[in-house]
């Protein structure tokens, strides 16, 4: 332990701790913009600057570790004044057009302004002028409003280890981006979006499609359905002030009603869909000689991953399209015939926690002719948008019940929002599909919770099943080294692009806290407890829907429709 | 073309990344953009930083020179000896910033801190050539006499430098 002064309070801080986590120890608060909390400090930004008694000049209390009898002053005159000018400054070289921006009153440049009382243009000088790149499907980069803390470039580097962006050029003219300012959509991105929950301001944002969700509302020759991701439930009630890890899903629906949409369905519907195609598809493989390990295919970061960088291993990867993919697939075959819907009607919107989702909706594969199985994907924070503009007041809905067919789930496909959870839902599917008997005790403690690799082995029959889970795309290299050189000893294998699953995913409201995805994850796992069926096989809406349209899981007919297609999209990058 | 000078680095060895960018600038005159990848790939080190590097430093070009390279001295005895206005001049009548290289690929502008030539400022190099105490009028000249230069009059002359 140390003893030091903070502000004449005496503090005990453990060594090798940082002036800035002893400060906020005892309730002192420091600003910071390039600090992100479990990443090596960069001290980049200076907004965190202290005066500590004998040295010369102000110190980065981010990055500067506490030592015995050490005197610190987080609030002089000279600090204030400091942190005063580095706030003036960056505000200068900025747009200002705040009240016509997406993260208006919910940005750190913006709050620091107010907190530093800036009320005057004190630097008036050249601002810096770049386009915003519009190229890929999920994103929008504005440069224009970037103000070079780093958080974005240090999680694509450090915690996803994708690398897409970088700070280029220098002084005056530097800017973070991407390979010869190519864009996003011919970089390494994999549209992940971890860049854009760390963003202090609105440099990073998804490409929103409110619009064009709208007009399609108020056309009525659309028949307008909307389904919801299980991570968005868990979440949503933040961004209207309700307690951190409420489950808003009976509000959600009535709101998606009351915002026009004909039908509000479920993607657990359609996650309980993926487990038996992809158990019967793991299954088979498992029989027949298939290429193993089998890899999930419901992230579609992780298959823009694989097809970008490891084309070698696109055979391991599941041909099941991701659930929303799935449910939109159904909608316009079996639930169009069923309810006599010209399927060319019908409009999917699907609400998901993910940017990736928007690029994955538009592939050409996942459609069936000219007609795209998910017609628009609206991210958690864009809804909430849309409700506000349409004067839904959140708080004070009443709860109602998904429509159905289509809206039946079980516990084991809430779970899907979070890593791990594909893999438990499997596995609760595939013990009975190879044993026919159930599985007593239905948690699997070891593949739960945050670490970046998450293995285990689990008896089913006679038979040892060797899982692995990844948790972020950062920590799949050496998972998918052991597969191209032959020497990995798991038959499956999930894979999140997000730390922490869907739950954290880019499309969620914007955060800066650990703490709460976990509180998020505690929501889906408390659905799966107090469901009435636990287990996918189990969803009699899934058994109907295979009685009378697609026969047996992987089916000929369901090949057609719920399964999909890899490509090899290194060359691209390559000229 | 450049794949024999990996053979002296290590793989996955980070720190050979700017050492590779000086020989693959070495033998081309500028760092092609699949020069780059290889370097990426052999360093592992994601492409957006292999670019990152390649801009920060300004010894590094990634398009080719033109065939004349003119600099321009902006220190401070040629700032005060309106250096700005024989940068604009220069700017103007070869219709580029600087930085930037003609399309005829004649001429390459660049922009230098000091050159060390203060006492005959304001003061630009061309290729190996001096040309101090210009004013903005002199330019045009300067610009005509390399526009007419043979490529085989050139060889001849670094020829004869090298010797």
């Amino acid at each position: 332990m140390v003893q030091l002064t903070i502000n004449g309070i005496k503090v005990n801080a453990e060594e090798g701790m940082t002036i800035l986590d002893a400060a906020k120890s005892v309730g002192i608060s420091i600003p910071t913009l390039c600090h992100l909390k479990n990443l090596d400090p960069t001290g980049a930004c200076r907004i965190c600057a202290v005066e500590v008694e004998g040295f010369r000049g102000l110190t980065p209390s981010c990055a500067y570790p506490v030592a015995e009898g050490m005197v610190v002053e987080t609030d002089s005159p000279r600090v204030r004044r400091a942190r005063k000018t580095i706030v003036e400054l960056l505000v200068e070289n900025h747009p200002q057009d705040c009240l016509i921006c997406v993260r208006n009153k919910n940005c750190e440049l913006q709050d620091l302004s107010e907190r530093y009382g800036i009320r005057e243009h004190r630097y008036i000088g050249e601002t810096k002028c770049h386009a915003i790149d519009i190229s890929s499907a999920s994103m929008e980069r504005d440069p224009a409003k970037c103000i070079l803390c780093g958080r974005c470039v240090r999680v694509c580097h450090e915690v996803q280890k994708v690398g897409a962006i970088d700070f280029t050029n220098r002084g005056f003219t530097s800017i973070v981006t991407t390979p010869y300012n190519k864009g996003l959509n011919i970089s390494d991105c994999i549209l992940c979006g971890q860049c854009i929950l760390v963003c202090p301001t609105a440099a990073l944002r998804e490409k929103s499609t409110i619009k064009e969700v709208a007009s399609a509302i108020y056309d009525r020759k659309k028949y307008c359905i909307a389904q919801i991701a299980p991570a968005v439930r868990a979440s949503l009630g933040e961004e209207f002030n309700m307690p951190l890890g409420t489950d808003v899903t009976g509000l959600l629906v009535t709101g998606l009603r009351r915002l026009g949409f004909n039908k509000v369905f479920d993607t657990n519907f359609a996650a309980d869909l993926t487990i038996l195609e992809e158990a019967t598809e793991l299954i088979h493989r498992i029989q027949n000689g298939g290429s193993l390990p089998m890899f999930t295919s419901c992230c579609p970061g992780w298959v823009k991953y694989v097809e970008m960088n490891r084309p070698e291993v696109l055979t391991h990867v599941s041909t099941c399209k991701s659930p929303h993919e799935m449910e939109g697939a159904v909608l316009k075959s079996y639930y169009a015939k069923k309810m006599g819907i010209n399927p060319e009607d019908i409009y999917v919107v699907s609400i998901m926690p993910c940017t990736v989702k928007k690029y994955e909706s538009d592939r050409p594969e996942l459609s069936h002719a000219t007609m795209p199985d998910v017609d628009a994907v609206l991210t958690t924070r864009e809804l909430v948008r849309f409700f506000k503009i349409a004067g839904i007041d959140f708080n004070d809905l009443p709860d109602s019940e998904f429509d159905n067919p289509l809206g039946e789930s079980t516990g084991a496909a809430a779970i899907f929002g979070t890593s791990g959870g594909v893999m438990e839902a499997a596995l609760r599917t595939a013990y009975f599909k190879l044993t026919g008997k159930e599985l007593e005790h239905l948690e699997f403690e070891e593949i739960r919770g945050m670490a970046g690799v998450k293995e285990a082995t689990v008896k089913i029959g006679d038979m040892n099943v060797s899982i692995a889970v990844v948790n972020g795309i950062g920590n799949v290299g050496q998972i998918l080294d052991q597969v191209q050189n032959g020497t990995s000893k798991h038959h499956f294998i999930e894979v999140m692009a997000c730390p922490g699953g869907c739950i954290n995913g880019g499309g969620q409201p914007i955060h800066q806290k650990p703490e709460k995805v976990a509180k998020r994850i505690k929501v889906l796992y408390k659905i799966d407890e107090n469901a009435k069926t636990r287990r996918s096989h189990e969803n009699e809406s899934v058994k109907t829907l295979y009685k009378e349209f697609f026969g047996e899981p992987n089916s000929h007919k369901a090949h057609e429709i719920l399964h999909t297609e890899y490509f090899d999209k290194k060359k691209i990058l390559r000229n | 073309m450049h794949n024999q000078i990996f053979e002296n680095y290590h793989l996955k060895d980070r720190s050979s990344l700017i050492p590779l960018l000086q020989e693959i600038q070495s033998i081309y005159g500028y760092l092609p953009e699949n020069a780059l990848r290889d370097i990426s790939d052999f360093v592992h080190v994601p492409l957006s930083r292999v670019y990152g590097v390649a801009t920060f430093y300004n010894q590094f070009r990634l398009t080719p020179l033109g065939e004349n390279v003119i600099r321009v001295c902006r220190g401070t005895a040629c700032h005060v000896k309106n250096s700005a206005n024989i940068l604009y001049a220069l700017e103007t009548e070869l219709g580029i910033k600087a930085g930037q290289t003609t399309r005829d690929k004649k001429f390459t502008l660049e922009v230098v801190n000091c050159i060390g030539a203060c006492s005959i400022a304001p003061v630009i190099l061309v290729n190996e050539d001096y040309h101090g105490r210009i004013s903005v009028k002199d330019i045009p000249k300067i610009l005509k006499k390399y526009q007419t230069a043979k490529k085989t009059e050139k060889v001849e002359k670094s020829e004869e430098v090298s010797q």
